[in-house]
């Protein structure tokens, strides 16, 4: 039994890090600053219509990746990471799903004014 | 001689129940979960993506849109999820009463947000921005209102794990409800950045 619970522990004392104040604090402060940035951006007009998209999408992306690592822990877990697999398998359907529309429809587009 | 292959397999056991702690593959499964609700708003998301320009000659977002409160609803939903993050350090310290607290201040900035939504969509449709009125609002509120809809399930959720916390106390079962509820809470507050982002960002700029 307290062979049981010393494998145990030592088992989930490395793997199931549940963060901490700082970490929570930093993630929270990044996100805040992350958010700022791209409403600073657009609200003043500081930069053309490329460049802008880019700014937005990329703080976007770089908050949602904070919200996966300070937030939800997706570092964490059992070895083969499954949480983390499944994620990227969504990801490959959300990009399929909505790279594929924009493609398609804007092919479409193209078209009808043809 | 006899007992030595016996213990090996109880060995063998225990490792294998260790690997399989029923509360993680309730978190896998609730990760699955999650990701389908990704193909969800991804769905979504595309079809909003779509439709942005067809607004049958009605005012677009860019002409409607009430950044303030946009601005405001952003910043409840970040730091609510920012206090479901600090309800979960609490728990793993067994601090039942400042975990309880701080779900319920999570609970609150949601219901912030509820209101400031629920207050826009109101504002939008005397402007006669409906479902009805071009392709753009039904893909902008059927996006919009499916998010304010998890949140709404997220507070009445959160509010029944809360309950039966001061019934039943902090045990395996309610601790892996709480971790579950602030998955789902953090995934909300993601949605919400590309939101953000994707419609109102995008379409005032």
């Amino acid at each position: 039994m307290a062979d049981h619970n010393n494998t145990h522990n030592s088992h989930g004392g490395e793997r199931h890090e549940h963060g901490s104040v700082k970490s929570y604090v930093i993630g929270y402060i990044i996100s805040i600053v992350l958010t700022i940035i791209p409403l600073v951006v657009v609200m003043n007009d500081m930069m053309g219509r490329t460049a802008t998209i880019a700014v937005i999408m990329v703080t976007a992306t770089l908050q949602f990746l904070v919200q996966l690592v300070f937030f939800m822990h997706i570092r964490d877990g059992e070895q083969p990471r499954w949480n983390a697999i499944t994620l990227i398998f969504g990801i490959l359907i959300l990009l399929t799903i909505v790279v594929g529309s924009i493609w398609i429809m804007g092919n479409n587009q193209i078209g009808m004014k043809m | 001689m006899a007992q030595s292959p016996a213990h090996g397999s109880d060995h063998h056991d225990h490792h294998a129940a260790g690997h399989h702690d029923p509360q993680d593959i309730k978190l896998l499964g609730f990760w699955i979960f999650l990701v389908t609700d990704v193909i969800l708003f991804s769905t979504l998301f595309a079809t909003f993506i779509v439709l942005r320009n067809n607004t049958n000659g009605f005012e677009g977002g860019a002409d409607l849109f009430n950044m303030t409160g946009v601005i405001a609803e952003t910043f409840l939903l970040l730091t609510s999820s920012f206090t479901s993050g600090l309800a979960v350090l609490a728990m793993h310290q067994n601090k039942v009463k400042p975990m309880i607290i701080w779900l319920v201040i999570t609970g609150l900035l949601g219901a912030g947000f509820l209101a400031l939504e629920l207050t826009e969509f109101v504002e939008l449709v005397h402007e006669g921005a409906t479902l009805q009125t071009s392709a753009f609002w039904s893909a902008f509120f059927t996006l919009v209102g499916t998010h304010g809809v998890h949140v709404t399930i997220g507070i009445g959720w959160m509010i029944s794990i809360i309950i039966q916390i001061v019934r039943r106390g902090l045990n395996a079962d309610t601790k892996g409800k709480v971790t579950v509820f602030s998955l789902y809470w953090h995934f909300l507050d993601a949605v919400w950045i590309f939101l953000l982002s994707i419609v109102y960002l995008m379409e005032v700029m």
